[in-house]
């Protein structure tokens, strides 16, 4: 390393305040800088931080937006997410792939261009799309991706990226000046709590007036559950962390949606981030926090720069800062940590793991983040669109609120669709409301199937299309993709468990090696190798997997076989082969040999070819 | 301290025990062996191997990490959580390159006994075979991922009772392995004596030339299965 990088290293360092818990601040500016982040720089900034070598090279290694390798100064990120897969985004890679003169995971040798793949970047509503750095392109068919990489060969300076690529802003804000996105909102249904027209304000004003435990007792009354996905009581929530030790504790907002198909929190943090902030800041009095973070996803890192605008805003108008709203003793500001693609970080314990600067790793609970959470201090982590309900119970009322949605399932859930239907978008529907109606408000043509909930969730099939997306039915973070005739289950259900195993931290058995073991013995049944007793092995697999692993991921990731194991159950058995004379069909003996008859350069003289 | 005592039910037995104890501590001090393997007396609780799972009040927990709680109900030693463990311990072994026969580990190595403890004669899943990077750099010690758990056994040891930072991890999901801090082991400040190499429950450390001092088949669990110190009663399986 040149004294040049290792003093903008420092540099870099400096400006976070050598502050070693902003490690993943610091790692994705230097990378931004240097476009790698190798041993030398490595060694340099541990020296600096005063952390070991191997720790800075763990964090490295855990994020994929982050690496040793040297990276073109454009990385190419094709999402691989499956609605993406559905219109052709293999095609597309075909084509950068083509144009480029490198296969995914290489860089060119000019060092310009990295093609990479990502997982779901949130766009799945204009798939198929890439992220260029960090500029969206959304709807990027086959010959868009060529023409548009063709082009960017014809200019050496990438100083202004979106200038050269964006030829188009999307609706709403994101034509705003700081945002300057093709990104589409496509909100298709606005409903009464988060999309509805509103003025900003009234409910921080009236938490304010309130005591904390009043509020908490209003968002209690109105038995608002998390919109993540777990659906845990958010004012429980509150009441346990502000039990939590006296002193600095911490409000975090959950903005990693990375849910495979989830797309709403982007439009939420686009069209409605005043009613966000608002909703931290309510959070903040209500549990006894100066201090909030917005954990932001890494994909979504081009609404950065107007999220710091909106937040400036707010504090010049007096709503963050010291004596939020002239209300003394109640101080509150956001910080923005942005993330650096990890799925798993939208556990709530990893997700604080990844604001400390660590590996995405979940943490062991308990303690549970409202007793030891950010830096050690209690900490509630609640999703976005579950503090957005918040200034909306505060100012309509937590009567009004609860009556909304269903008994148990109040207020309203927004809902990303994606797949086979004809108005792909967010939709905000009253909890309760059945998976019927919103496939036929999206014109889903007799689908055979929709994966609720993103692969953590379930796939079903009509037989349950009149079920109730509520946290007591169909519980889901958000997620709706509609796969139409022809789509096959067990295709899908391979290419989700191929996101889990990307995605798996690692930590614990059951969830690193489970899932792809789980994923070997559904494709060899897909290859036409399975035999009845893999229906009963993928069954048993799947449900250690399930009860043995340590978080949300893995008690999840063998949902995509179990469901469909469920639903689908006539599509596996018709790939089931029975055994002859004691063969084993799921021996692949033509694989088996491939590597000798390689070697050899002849067939084999005893097994045919 | 309190003298307050926590009543637990662990199989259908009622456990004395104190507040601040894990399910692991509570039950072992009771002569109830909860199998483990990433736990080591000593070490903050890590949880990473799942074999310590039991059922408290029904729900799947790792005993290592969880605390007891007035009350609590716990399976240990039913058919189900024997089949989930012989699972996972089978997937340990499938996941690395484990040739016992060729390991000087053998007879010491918890994995292998956990293998014999529950009856594995060969995996029930299929051999993965991944390629891991062996690092024989330093002059008195073996560092072969192939047998590593994972279980941060060396990367907690070199923290907490050696006062170093040797090991850590690097990479995530299939491809998490145990890095060194530096280029490799020799280029850190590691020693053979490092309580974070004897920490290591399988071959994946192993301090060089003293291979086999103690012949196969009198080593430790050769002797008597993994646990037996623990419950008395396992020693006759």
């Amino acid at each position: 390393m040149t004294t040049t990088a290792e003093q903008a290293a420092a540099a870099i360092c400096a400006e976070h305040g050598d502050d070693r818990t902003r490690l993943l601040d610091i790692l994705l500016a230097v990378q931004r800088r240097h476009g790698r982040l190798d041993d030398g720089i490595i060694d340099a900034l541990a020296a600096r931080l005063g952390i070991p070598r191997v720790d800075v090279a763990g964090v490295v290694s855990f994020y994929s937006f982050l690496g040793d390798e040297p990276r073109g100064r454009i990385v190419i990120r094709l999402c691989n997410d499956v609605p993406d897969l559905m219109v052709g985004a293999d095609k597309v890679a075909e084509g950068l792939e083509e144009e480029l003169g490198i296969r995914f995971g290489e860089t060119t040798p000019d060092g310009r261009f990295t093609l990479e793949w990502a997982s779901c970047i949130g766009m799945s509503d204009q798939a198929p799309a890439a992220l260029f750095n960090d500029v969206v392109v959304p709807n990027l068919g086959p010959g868009a991706a060529r023409r548009l990489v063709r082009e960017l060969k014809l200019h050496p300076e990438v100083a202004d990226l979106r200038r050269l690529i964006v030829r188009e802003y999307g609706d709403g804000k994101n034509s705003h000046d700081l945002v300057r996105a093709a990104v589409k909102n496509n909100i298709r249904r606005p409903g009464e709590v988060i999309l509805a027209d509103m003025a900003h304000g009234a409910g921080l004003r009236k938490a304010l007036a309130m005591s904390p435990a009043e509020v908490i007792r209003e968002v209690k009354t109105a038995r608002l559950r998390g919109r993540g996905g777990a659906g845990f009581p958010t004012g429980m929530k509150w009441e346990f962390t502000r039990a939590g030790d006296a002193g600095q504790r911490y409000l975090v907002c959950n903005a990693d949606e990375g849910e495979p198909g989830t797309f709403k929190d982007r439009v939420v943090l686009t069209e409605r981030p005043d009613l966000l902030f608002e909703g931290m800041t309510i959070a903040g009095y209500a549990i006894g926090a100066s201090r909030g973070l917005l954990y932001l996803r890494g994909e979504y890192a081009y609404l950065r720069e107007y999220l710091e605008h909106v937040l400036s805003e707010r504090r010049g108008q007096g709503l963050l800062g010291e004596g939020v709203c002239g209300k003394a003793g109640f101080d509150f500001d956001i910080r923005i940590q942005l993330g650096a693609g990890a799925y798993v970080c939208g556990e709530e314990s990893a997700l604080i793991s990844s604001c400390e600067g660590l590996r995405g790793d979940p943490k062991n609970r308990p303690p549970f983040p409202a007793q030891r959470g950010y830096l050690g201090r209690p900490t509630s982590v609640n999703n976005v669109e579950t503090l957005c309900c918040v200034p909306r119970i505060l100012e309509m009322g937590s009567g009004w609120f609860a009556s909304l949605g269903s008994r148990k399932s109040t207020g309203t859930k927004l809902l990303s669709v994606s797949g086979d239907c004809t108005r792909r978008g967010v939709y905000e529907v009253p909890l309760g409301t059945r998976l019927r109606a919103v496939l036929e408000m999206c014109g889903a043509d007799e689908p055979v199937a929709v994966q609720v909930g993103g692969p953590s969730g379930q796939m079903v099939g009509p037989a349950d299309f009149e079920r109730e997306i509520c946290f007591d039915d169909l519980a889901t973070g958000g997620a709706l993709v509609v796969f139409g005739a022809g789509r096959d289950p067990l295709a899908i259900a391979s290419q989700y468990l191929a996101f889990f195993i990307h995605e798996s931290c690692g930590y614990c058995t059951p969830c690193r090696v489970g899932n792809v073991l789980l994923k070997e013995r559904l494709d060899r049944i897909r290859a036409g190798r399975g035999e009845a007793a893999d229906l009963d092995y993928l069954q048993t697999l799947g449900q250690t997997v399930k009860a043995a692993s340590r978080c949300g991921l893995g008690q999840t990731s063998p949902n995509p076989v179990l469901s469909t194991l469920r639903s689908f159950r006539s599509a596996y058995e018709a790939l089931l082969v029975t055994p002859a004379g004691g063969a084993q069909p799921g021996f692949d003996l033509e694989g088996r040999l491939a590597e000798a008859k390689a070697l050899t350069g002849r067939g084999s003289v005893h097994f045919g070819s | 301290m309190t003298n307050a005592t926590i009543t637990l039910t662990v199989d259908g037995r009622q456990i004395e025990t104190r507040p601040g104890q894990t399910i692991l501590e509570a039950t072992e001090a009771a002569g109830v062996y909860v199998p483990r393997l990433c736990w080591m007396k000593g070490l903050l609780p890590f949880g990473s191997c799942r074999v310590c799972t039991v059922r408290v009040n029904g729900r799947p927990q790792a005993a290592c990490t969880q605390p007891v709680a007035p009350g609590m109900v716990i399976e240990n030693d039913t058919e189900e959580l024997r089949a989930l463990r012989r699972d996972l311990i089978d997937m340990l072994f499938v996941e690395g390159n484990h040739f016992c026969m060729f390991c000087e580990k053998s007879g010491n190595c918890e994995l292998q006994a956990l293998a014999y403890r529950f009856g594995i004669a060969a995996p029930g899943y299929p051999f993965l075979f991944p390629q891991r990077a062996l690092d024989a750099s330093h002059p008195g010690i073996f560092l072969d991922r192939n047998r590593c758990v994972l279980c941060a056994r060396c990367v907690r040891a070199s923290r907490e009772l050696d006062g170093k930072t040797v090991f850590g991890f690097a990479g995530r999901g299939a491809g998490r392995r145990i890095a060194v801090n530096g280029e490799d082991l020799a280029h850190t400040d590691a020693e053979a004596t490092d309580r974070a190499v004897a920490a290591c429950p399988t071959g994946s450390l192993l301090v060089k030339r003293i291979g086999y001092a103690v012949p196969v088949g009198r080593r430790r669990y050769d002797q008597e299965p993994i646990g037996s110190d623990i419950e008395p009663a396992a020693a006759g399986r």
